[in-house]
């Protein structure tokens, strides 16, 4: 039994004067679950986002969320969202258990109710020793902890996520999941934005894949990864060029992509076999075979398969143009 | 459901954090009440020597030019901190809570407010200090009145200093909403603070003032915290270095409703450029 939609977005445009972020994206996210939005940096997510949690204005399509429609009803919207922004938002002069105090009584919480949750939640993430020391004096782990907890302090139906992990080193990254996870147990929805292939594909029931403002496909990591078709072989030779004709003329070969070295075609047969028959084939037109893998289709390969272009890069620039921001609070 | 309480979390946060940093705090109280010191003992000494020759006018109370300059103190006092206790939503904005507030259910006017409030406190704070410290070094305020006369001149004072800081708080919560990021913040700052400092009678006589001054200065929220202040504290007719001030309860009506327009405007341009900010 499928549970019926929490989020419904539909034809959602959005730009920033000339700039054209958001071209038309639908997709709907299913109570209980979570849901990704991945995407390399530029492609819109942060704006989708944006756009749901209220912080930018509604300039085209319509959304539905927990019931209520964003364009007449914003002040609902927001008592059913929890919200981790992608920038650290924290002031560095209160402490944890202040910044929870904050967020209680912005959304009115009984005094009462606020006391035992912010201890409830301080338990949850972990924090419990660190409750009144000042933001500042935090790691980037325990700032994302704390807005996660502060994201559930009144109990909302879904948390949004804006790169959760962003930054973060891979041990911190993996225990960031595991909180995500259990959030998710008792029952949050959870709808969140990464550039993570791994992130994505560990965590989420369902990913949209975005680029260039549009969502290219949709799915659970199985299906995107099923859809490509068997599986997939990464081929480097002396001319990639030449090789890319041969193998365009193998019944069994689908799709070929072209990486940075070499040449990814998807195989419709089990290509334990038709390795060897790639091989051949190409040598005997005098191509030698410089190197070869064969795996199962990753996500990495669905994303190149729907957008022409590797996603790892990309992740990778970013990541060191975050580590120069040291602090990462600023864009 | 309607907030009706909602200012005060940010109101609350505003003085966790003005109290939070007790050098800070302190430096920031004892700052004014020293320039009253220094300054005041200073130019106090000068001019009683510059006016040593002239004959005060006859049947007319004489204060010091202390007492005259203290009231000065407070407003230019009141004025800084105002000035300054809008940027808080422009660190907000680049650093700090900003998005969290923009996201949540809390009506806009609800920030102005409570950031206007929390700026009056630390207005409030500020003056009583400078006042009781002027006191304890010379400075004749509410001389020969009876306490039920000084708690309504008290009542007076704060009412003035109350609207007039509000205006300014309201006045540097626009600025920081227009504002992208904190560079030039300074400038602007200090471009707004000195010409109304200079077109006022804070630390000198304004009546030798040309006509387009005293013009000017006669539209200077500042002058009229000013006169307001000094009718409390020193009284509706005095003179001081040989200046004669004499002022009418009509004159302070009408200060009053030049500050409360004043505010009341302020208010409503940080309304329009608060709903034009978006923060993400
Ligand atoms: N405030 C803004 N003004 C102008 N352009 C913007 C603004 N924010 C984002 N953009 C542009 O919109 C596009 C999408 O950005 P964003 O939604 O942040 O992508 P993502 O979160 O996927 O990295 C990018 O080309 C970005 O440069
Ligand atoms: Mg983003």
């Amino acid at each position: 039994m499928e549970s019926p939609p929490i989020i419904e977005v539909s034809s959602l445009f959005h730009s920033y004067g000339e700039t054209e972020a958001v071209r038309g994206v639908s997709f709907s996210v299913r109570e209980g679950e979570i849901f990704s939005l991945l995407g390399p940096n530029g492609a819109g997510k942060s704006t989708v986002i944006n756009v749901l949690i209220t912080l930018l204005p509604l300039q085209k399509g319509t959304v539905t969320i927990a019931g209520y429609d964003l364009a007449r009803d914003p002040a609902h919207v927001r008592r059913s969202i929890g919200i981790v922004f992608q920038e650290v938002t924290l002031d560095r002069d209160m402490t944890c258990r202040e910044i929870l105090e904050f967020h209680g009584r912005l959304y009115q919480m009984p005094g009462a109710e606020r006391k035992a949750r912010i201890e409830e939640l301080l338990a949850l993430v972990e924090l419990e020793g660190k409750a009144d020391t000042l933001t500042r004096h935090l790691s980037g782990g325990m700032k994302r902890r704390l807005e996660i907890a502060r994201g559930l302090m009144t109990r909302p139906r879904i948390l949004f996520l804006d790169e959760p992990t962003i930054g973060l080193d891979p041990q911190t990254r993996r225990r960031m999941w595991d909180y995500i996870r259990a959030v998710n147990g008792e029952g949050t929805t959870i709808f969140l934005t990464t550039h993570y292939m791994d992130e994505a594909d560990s965590l989420s029931d369902r990913i949209s894949i975005m680029d260039h403002g549009t969502i290219v496909t949709t799915g659970t990591g199985w299906e995107l990864k099923n859809r490509l078709g068997e599986d997939v072989i990464y081929l480097e030779t002396s001319d990639n060029t030449r090789a890319r004709d041969v193998l365009l003329g193998v019944p069994d070969v689908g799709d070929l992509g072209e990486k940075s070295h070499g040449l990814l075609a998807t195989v419709r047969k089990d290509g334990t076999f038709l390795l060897p028959v790639l091989i051949e084939r190409l040598n005997s037109e005098g191509i030698r075979v410089n190197a070869v893998n064969l795996k199962k289709p990753s996500l990495d390969d669905v994303f190149v398969h729907y957008t022409g272009r590797e996603l790892r890069d990309e992740g990778r620039g970013q990541e060191t143009q975050h580590a120069g921001t040291a602090g990462g609070r600023s864009k | 459901m309607r907030q009706w309480t909602g200012f005060l979390t940010i109101y609350w946060r505003d003085m966790l954090r003005f109290f939070r940093f007790k050098t800070l705090l302190f430096s920031s109280l004892v700052q004014p009440a020293l320039w009253l010191a220094f300054f005041g003992i200073a130019m106090s000494a000068n001019f009683a020597r510059l006016s040593s020759g002239m004959a005060p006018l006859p049947g007319i109370r004489e204060v010091r030019y202390l007492t005259f300059m203290a009231a000065g103190v407070i407003a230019l006092t009141t004025l800084f901190t105002s000035l300054f206790a809008g940027i808080v939503i422009l660190f907000d904005k680049n650093w700090g809570l900003m998005r969290e507030v923009m996201a949540s259910p809390l009506p806009r006017e609800h920030v102005i407010v409570g950031i206007g409030l929390s700026g009056m406190t630390k207005s409030f704070i500020q003056v009583s200090i400078i006042t009781v410290f002027g006191i304890l070094i010379g400075v004749e305020f509410f001389s020969g009145y009876t306490a039920v006369r000084i708690l309504a001149s008290l009542l007076g004072m704060f009412l003035f200093v109350g609207i007039f800081s509000l205006g300014f708080v309201f006045l540097s919560s626009a600025i920081a909403a227009s504002l992208e990021s904190p560079e030039g913040l300074q400038g602007i700052m200090t471009l707004l603070s000195l010409p109304l400092f200079f077109v006022s009678n804070a630390l000198y006589p304004a009546a030798a003032f040309p006509p387009a001054l005293n013009a000017l200065s006669a539209a200077n929220p500042l002058t009229h915290l000013i006169n307001g202040v000094r009718y409390f504290t020193i009284g509706p007719d005095f003179q001081v270095i040989g200046v004669h001030y004499a002022v009418t309860v009509q004159d302070m009506v009408l200060s009053l409703g030049v500050l409360v327009a004043f505010a009341a405007a302020m208010f409503g341009i940080a309304l329009w450029r608060f709903g034009k900010a978006v923060v993400t």
